[in-house]
């Protein structure tokens, strides 16, 4: 399964470094990264590969929320189908 | 990879403007539980329920995960209950809604629909049986929805079943006289009922549907009224493609998580109901839509025109996005559902005269009104009456669902909270129609009913 990961929020530095960290951490890799400023906000989009993930989506979900809290971001991973259905016909 | 916006878009849509799945319902069939014994036959009815369903909950959990779109409700149709009970002689029907109603705590379903019969034409015995039943079988369980097609534009209007619909909703009123009249909040009566509707409470398996399938219900009026806001001011052009655009996107997010639940439960997609379906939160509104359009209040003049727009830009959005589009589909005006709707009425603005001439334009009806407790039933049978003549001659799905508050009057208000929300009393018409609903026999099919 691939997801799509996003992070919102104020800038700062490190977001990129902590997010990735703990991807690598739970053998998730990163296939495409993109960052920009939307707005006044900070946005990261990631593509990742989840097929080697060793935990399960929810309690991945649980760890990501607890770092977007540590840094004041919004972090959410969503399957990318979600994004294809909508965006692609 | 998709562009930036694309993604923040949809996050927006889904964080802010309140866009998120209704519900999935399963409809399953019971015409195999017909059973001469009514002990057995309900025994056969709870087993099946339990066994096909029994990861309907889990299964919209793990999507509801997947994908972050939250899935509010996880509902099951079944076959018009007076099909099958009809196999017995039991006269009373109340326990088969007790039977139905176990099942749904039993799997963790928010509704079950399909204590219903379809009487468009003329009555059988189960039909007559369920009917009498309704009111008390409402009244005793708590997840049971109930139904009756008392028209359709092929048969004409049964005037008997509208005649006795008047009765059954007062007294499902009265008997639910504790909670507000809430079970009549459970009960429609309908002309040219779908047979696929996910929504509550016209839910039901009809004949014509296989052993098992999966439908979805889509929401989403605050993403469509976040869209309008961005061509303020625009010609109507520029509104229908706007709106059109919203539909197509949020129907394919429905149509994915159709494919992913009936993939998963093992049980084919049925339709994708392309229905805007609003709920009492703040910024999930249909009213709040119209408003965008130009509108001071929802109920001014205006407000049909902008309604039409709207029901059918939602559609030629939708029905591309989904490979089965069915149900409902259209906009939904719920006045105790809708924040804006509530408003409306509360300021004066919004009549049940201009909600009816309303429901000539969308689906699907004269929706969660309430109305004065002591309004004769045959008032009742005739708002019946008057709406499902609109969806015989035009053609189209209409339905009533009225709650004539025992106690309560104009200025009264009705709160049931969760989805069903709060409902200010409305004035209805005091001039009789005693005479009117006396007469019974059915009202002719109209000549554009003769299309062979």
């Amino acid at each position: 399964m691939r997801g799509i990961i996003t992070v919102i929020g104020m800038d700062k530095i490190g977001i990129i470094a902590r997010v990735s960290t703990l991807l690598a951490q739970s053998k998730i890799n990163i296939l495409d990264i993109s960052q920009t400023i939307l707005g006044e906000y900070f946005t990261m989009m990631m593509l990742v590969d989840l097929e080697n993930m060793e935990l399960s989506l929810e309690e991945m979900k649980e760890k990501l929320n607890e770092l977007g809290e540590e840094l004041e971001v919004s972090i959410k991973l969503q399957h990318e189908d979600i994004f294809r259905s909508m965006h692609r016909i | 990879m998709f562009n930036p916006y694309e993604i923040m878009e949809t996050i927006h849509m889904l964080e802010e403007e309140k866009l998120d799945i209704r519900t999935i319902t399963m409809g399953i069939s019971l015409w195999d539980c017909a059973h001469g014994d009514a002990d057995i036959m309900r025994k056969k009815i709870y087993d099946k329920i339990c066994n096909y369903a029994q990861d309907l909950v889990k299964v919209a959990d793990e999507i509801q995960l997947k994908y972050d779109i939250p899935i509010i409700n996880k509902r099951i149709s079944v076959t018009p209950l007076a099909m099958i009970a009809g196999a017995c002689v039991e006269e009373d029907y109340v326990s088969f809604a007790e039977t139905l109603d176990r099942a749904a705590k039993e799997v963790g379903v928010d509704f079950i629909g399909g204590f219903s019969a379809l009487v468009h034409k003329g009555y059988t015995r189960g039909d007559r049986k369920l009917i009498a039943s309704i009111p008390e079988a409402l009244a005793s369980t708590e997840r049971v929805c109930s139904s009756v097609n008392v028209a359709t534009t092929k048969a004409g209007i049964n005037m008997d079943a509208v005649a006795e619909m008047g009765r059954v909703i007062k007294k499902t009123a009265e008997l639910t006289a504790d909670r507000d009249g809430i079970g009549c909040s459970k009960l429609v009566v309908f002309a040219n009922v779908p047979e696929d509707n996910p929504f509550m409470a016209g839910a039901f398996h009809g004949p014509g549907e296989g052993e098992c399938v999966v439908n979805v219900g889509i929401s989403g009026p605050g993403t469509v009224k976040a869209a309008l806001q961005k061509v303020k001011g625009q010609p109507f052009d520029e509104v229908a493609e706007t709106v059109k655009k919203t539909a197509f996107k949020i129907t394919r997010m429905g149509q994915l998580v159709a494919r992913e639940a009936a993939r998963m439960l093992g049980v084919p997609f049925g339709i994708v109901d392309l229905s805007l379906a609003p709920t009492p939160a703040v910024g999930d509104s249909v009213a709040h839509i119209l408003e965008e359009m130009g509108l001071e209040c929802c109920g001014t003049h205006g407000t049909t025109a902008a309604l039409a727009l709207l029901n059918d830009a939602v559609k030629k959005g939708g029905v591309m996005a989904s490979s089965h589009v069915g149900g409902l589909s259209g906009a939904f005006i719920p006045v105790s559902e809708d924040a804006g709707m509530i408003d409306a009425v509360e300021k004066g603005a919004l009549s049940l005269e201009k909600l009816e001439a309303m429901t000539c334009v969308c689906s699907v009806g004269l929706d969660m009104i309430a109305v004065p407790g002591d309004t004769p039933a045959e008032t009742i049978s005739a708002i019946i009456a008057d709406e499902v003549a609109i969806g015989v001659v035009n053609n189209k799905t209409t339905a009533v669902r009225l709650i004539p508050a025992p106690g309560k009057d104009v200025g009264d208000e009705l709160v049931f909270g969760g989805l069903f929300g709060r409902a200010p009393v409305m004035k209805v018409n005091s001039y009789s129609s005693k005479d009117f609903i006396a007469r019974g026999g059915r009202i002719p099919a109209p000549l554009h009913s003769l299309k062979n």
